[in-house]
């Protein structure tokens, strides 16, 4: 295990690079999907603030003689 | 007739939902193949007969390298069809090109210093190849820092798809760097001379590119979603593929303030005709029952 973590003594390089990449390619990710939900939630409290809201009473035919 | 699949693409809403469907594949497939593709590399290859096992790099630094390229063109060329046929949702993939390529050149570039130490003695050379490579990340942020100068996305679309198309000259450059110029950099790593030989080294490579290729299309779709919320903003199909009835954004007003008197919340039934203070309840009519 020593023996494939020294990397033939590259280690100081070969690691880095890889922790480089993939902390690049995770950061891409969490950026992405909050890019993504923070869409959503915006085009949500449109949607709810765009729906039709019950008008007021003006009058109760219904009820006329 | 044959390309009625393809102008499909163009349709937002068809877009998003199909993108939605398409994202879990491609992220497991990528996940997959990354993972195959480090045990076989960091484990099975073998090591170079010169570089020892520095070599291993290559199976980031390639795949990072190929993608920013590859990115950079995909960016130019949606951002070239947004322009010329006026298409939405191509504007909306080059905008989610951008920070994609500009982390894959970031990387590329980093990974390539950590193999440039041990093998050339030196973390940075100004060498044609790195030049280049550092150019298309100031041409990534270019692009996004023209897209934020403007409030207006029509106009910022106009203007940083023209950076894209001139930026794209950049592309040859890159690759042929190695060739037109004397280079600290070796040439091209899967095809010619200074490639990998053995199917040992190649086979890891190829899989780690297809991770790649699959982590980015999958992070394009999940970005071009998020880009298409925001610019069709007010479409009425947004209601359905938020899971909501489709909303109609050109009947509707300014949303309601709570202390508003014009809008009433409605009454319940049984407090109509009774001693409320509700304006129902002054009606003569309801009064007289």
């Amino acid at each position: 295990m020593i023996h494939f973590l020294q990397m033939g003594g590259y280690a100081t390089y070969i690691w880095p690079a890889f922790a480089l990449a993939f902390i690049v390619m995770g950061l891409n990710i969490v950026w992405a999907r909050r890019s993504l939900h923070m869409a959503q939630t915006e085009a949500r409290r449109r949607m709810l603030s765009a729906r039709p809201r019950p008008q007021p009473p003006r009058d109760f035919p219904g009820l006329r003689p | 007739m044959g390309w009625v699949w393809f102008h499909r693409f163009g349709s937002p809403p068809y877009f998003y939902r199909l993108s939605k469907r398409m994202v879990p594949w491609f992220a497991w497939s990528a996940l997959v193949l990354c993972v195959v593709g480090l045990i076989d590399g960091l484990v099975f290859a073998p090591p170079d007969f010169r570089q020892g096992d520095g070599y291993r790099i290559i199976f980031v630094h390639v795949p990072a390298a190929l993608l920013s390229l590859q990115v950079y063109v995909v960016m130019a060329a949606s951002a070239a069809i947004g322009l010329i046929w006026r298409m939405k949702v191509a504007h909306a993939v080059a905008a989610s090109c951008a920070t994609l390529g500009a982390s894959f050149t970031v990387v590329a570039l980093g990974t390539g210093m950590l193999w440039g130490k041990p093998m050339w003695g030196t973390y940075w050379a100004w060498d044609p190849r790195l030049t280049s490579e550092l150019l298309l990340l100031f041409l990534y942020l270019g692009y996004m820092g023209l897209r934020s100068g403007f409030d207006d996305t029509a106009r910022a679309d106009r203007a940083s798809a023209v950076l894209a198309i001139v930026g794209v000259v950049n592309v040859p450059i890159i690759h042929y760097s190695v060739v037109w110029w004397n280079s600290l950099h070796q040439g091209s790593t899967l095809i010619g001379a200074g490639g990998v030989a053995v199917p040992s080294m190649w086979v890891p490579l190829v899989i780690m590119i297809a991770a790649f290729e699959l982590y980015f299309i999958a992070l394009l779709l999940i970005r071009t979603r998020g880009e298409i919320l925001r610019r069709e903003r007010n479409a009425h199909w947004i209601g359905e593929a938020l899971g909501g009835p489709p909303v109609d954004f050109s009947q509707s007003g300014p949303p309601a303030s709570p202390a508003s008197p014009s809008v009433a919340p409605p009454p319940a039934l049984g407090s109509y005709g009774g001693a409320s203070g509700h304006p129902a309840a002054q009606h003569p009519a309801a009064q007289r029952g």
